[in-house]
């Protein structure tokens, strides 16, 4: 496919860009999960004005430990004072920023390197899993420590890390499924027809993938904001930017359950917690507005399924019925049939 | 593309074609092996007919199948098309010179991709070439869902909507779009439920008679191939054992792995007592095959030179060549040796 063509593709897909926001805005999920991802990133942008106090303000000592109140509506940090209310709203914009962009990113190249590993194959293939293997078997979090000693402690290299190690997960499920994709059928019909990989690479084999990689922004997405706490409580995070994962840190550190601040605790935990929310319903809707004729059967439900384990439930389940299928049978044979009774 | 003159020549011509396929090792670095899936297959297929290619499951038909449209590359061996040689052409050219066969394929599942509605399915083909608007396409896409007898209102439906008869009524008019003259049809039917057989192979001769298409019928049901093909093969573990007009294989068969399978399937006549042939065994493993003939180890008449000394095909009757040494004999000294001697007494069983 010549260029102009893609590009005129491009243009008209983002033409349709409206008309697919509208669809997620028509699923009951999509816009559950719209006005809570669209709530947030407008609380991010709007932080200076809706905060009530300044969160980076450590000097007020009068105020330190305050409880609840209606003029720090979650009171205040035990150390140095801060209005919690005020950091959860700023928080959010770290927060927010870390999980989807390195979610987006991760995402963007685990895909890429998953489906050039998988339909090109043979040089390109063998390149990129050895890539993978070396990337396995290197710890990230000592990586981790090394680096920000290194190149400071910036959430910039931060990302970096996260997303230089993490693609190689993603790239190994997608390269699996592009090798089974590849050999479909319908593939081989595009081919005959003259299609170039390029046209069958972003028509069949990525759209294929979709469901994984949605699944895998969303799952990364949420799980980067945890990490980020993570990390933020041995210390590696940017010390002076706010965030969920770092006031989640100081709640420890301030001793926050020692003095019963359990609302300390809770609100950036509820501030993740909506974020991986919001990420899921967005995630599940997006692809099955790819998939329209799936939704019964979408394989991202398969996926949430595997992941709390019903799926294996609903296999063992299919499993005993097939088997009363089974012995049913012989019962009836003894018993008289209706067809007897009547006849 | 230059059309010949259908009188120059068959339109589609394979010369020992092999293909064979790396199989991984137990170890790494031990010897490789090689799936032979088809080897040494010379045929023809002539313009307007109906060629079958018959076997049991595996013996390598698909693999056949997409040597000749140019979908597997060839061990050894050249394919011509139009007396193009297919695999010397460079890519671009290759493209544009396969452009007139197309396939029906074994599984019509897979065969579409289910994120397509069934207007971007069937439009697909004419879409890759990029030449037609989009209602240029959409009136191409409703005459064929009606030629394939589906419903104007089935193009905005997705393939899990249909059944399989359905969904190969799509893939039939998706084959059809850019009016190929070549169409391989593997196995169109085996996948479906039997009610549905007849209308699929009845919607495939109404086509070919009103398009003038030339088929390759890939099949392992005889009486269709019998039914439909005017020529066939008759394939075992990759190599042809018996091939001419199917009037001549039906009438006398003379293979004994034919006969075999004409022996189990038409038994139409129940007046006649059945004598069936049994084949003992299962089809041996295509990965370095022995190098006599493939069928002595299932072989009823077997003897003891088949194991070890190929089977050339030989022409029993114009145009009728088999490939076995009942037929063609052993020479006097394979004879003096007593490799014509059965390998054991058979008692038809
Ligand atoms: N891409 C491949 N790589 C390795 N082996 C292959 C490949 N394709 C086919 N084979 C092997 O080649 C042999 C012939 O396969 P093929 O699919 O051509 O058989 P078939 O006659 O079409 O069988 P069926 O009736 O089941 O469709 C089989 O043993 C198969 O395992
Ligand atoms: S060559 Fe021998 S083994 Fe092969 S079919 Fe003929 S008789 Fe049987
Ligand atoms: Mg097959």
């Amino acid at each position: 496919m010549s260029r102009p063509n893609v590009l005129l593709q491009v243009a008209q897909r983002g033409g349709s860009l409206v008309s697919f926001v509208r669809k997620l805005w028509q699923h009951p999920q999509g816009r559950l999960g719209l006005i809570l991802a669209g709530w947030l990133v407008l609380v991010a942008i709007l932080a200076p004005i809706l905060a009530p106090y300044d969160p980076y303000d450590v000097t007020q000592r009068a105020a330190k430990g305050l409880r609840p109140s209606w003029q720090h509506p979650l009171g205040t940090t035990t150390t140095t004072g801060q209005d919690i209310f005020s950091m959860l709203i700023y928080g959010s914009r770290v927060s927010l920023m870390i999980g989807i962009g390195t979610g987006v990113a991760l995402a963007f190249l685990g895909a890429l390197m998953g489906v050039m590993a998988g339909y090109l194959g043979g040089f390109v293939d063998n390149l990129i899993m050895r890539v993978v293997d070396v990337m396995l078997v290197i710890p990230t979090l000592p990586l981790i420590i090394v680096l920000t000693s290194l190149l400071g402690r910036s959430y910039f290299v931060i990302v970096l890390v996260f997303v230089i190690f993490g693609w190689t997960g993603l790239a190994r499920v997608i390269r699996s499924l592009v090798l089974v994709l590849k050999n479909s059928n319908y593939v081989k019909a595009a081919e005959l027809a003259g299609a170039s990989r390029w046209y069958i690479m972003t028509k069949h084999i990525l759209p294929g993938t979709s469901h994984l990689i949605i699944m895998n922004t969303a799952l990364t997405s949420a799980g980067i904001m945890v990490a980020e706490a993570g990390l933020s409580f041995l210390g590696l995070g940017d010390p002076t930017a706010i965030s969920w994962g770092k006031m989640l840190a100081e709640a420890q550190g301030g001793g926050a359950l020692l003095f019963g601040a359990w609302w300390w605790i809770i609100a950036p935990g509820i501030g993740i917690f909506l974020s991986v929310f919001s990420f899921m319903r967005i995630g599940i809707v997006i692809e099955e507005v790819f998939n329209p004729r799936m939704k019964a059967s979408s394989s991202i439900y398969k996926l949430f399924k595997h992941l709390n384990n019903t799926y294996l439930d609903e296999v063992f389940r299919s499993m005993e019925e097939e088997e009363t299928l089974v012995r049913e049978p012989p019962d009836r044979s003894n018993a008289p049939t209706p067809e007897g009774c009547h006849g | 593309m230059i059309r010949n003159s259908p009188d120059t020549g068959p339109l589609l011509e394979m010369e020992n074609v092999s293909v064979n396929f790396p199989v991984k090792g137990p170890y790494p670095f031990s010897k490789k092996r090689w799936i032979q899936a088809v080897t040494n297959v010379s045929l023809q297929v002539s313009e307007g007919e109906t060629f079958g290619i018959v076997g049991e499951s595996g013996c390598g038909k698909t693999t056949l199948a997409n040597a000749m449209i140019g979908m597997v590359r060839p061990t050894a061996g050249t394919v011509r098309f139009q007396g193009v040689d297919l695999y010397s052409l460079k890519p671009q050219v290759f493209r544009e010179a396969r452009r007139e066969m197309q396939m029906i394929f074994q599984d019509p599942f897979s065969s579409l991709n289910p994120r397509f509605s069934v207007y971007e399915i069937i439009r697909e083909p004419l879409y890759i070439r990029g030449q037609a608007s989009e209602t240029a396409m959409k009136a191409k896409v409703l005459e064929l869902l009606k030629l394939v007898g589906l419903d104007e209102d089935d193009m905005y439906r997705y393939p899990s909507d249909f059944s399989g008869g359905q969904r190969q009524r799509i893939g039939i008019a998706r084959a059809i779009i850019l009016n190929p003259r070549f169409l391989v049809c593997d196995e169109p039917v085996s996948a479906l439920d039997v009610s549905v057989h007849a209308q699929i192979l009845n919607l495939l001769m109404d086509i070919q008679k009103s398009r003038h298409l030339t088929y390759v019928f890939v099949s392992h049901n005889l009486a269709v191939v019998k039914n439909i093909c005017q020529n066939m093969v008759v394939m075992y573990l990759g190599t042809i054992m018996e091939s001419g007009s199917s009037d001549a294989i039906f009438a006398n068969p003379l293979h004994p792995y034919t006969k075999a399978l004409l022996s189990a399937v038409l038994d139409i006549d129940v007046t006649k007592p059945r004598d069936r042939i049994l084949l003992k065994g299962d089809t041996p493993s295509p990965i370095d095959p022995p190098p006599g003939c493939r069928f002595w180890q299932r072989c009823p008449s077997a003897m003891k030179g088949c194991a070890t000394i190929p089977a050339k095909l030989a022409e029993v009757e114009p145009g009728h060549p088999v490939a076995c040494h009942l037929i063609s004999g052993f020479s006097p000294q394979q004879v003096a040796d007593g490799l014509h001697e059965p390998v054991s007494p058979k008692s038809g069983g």
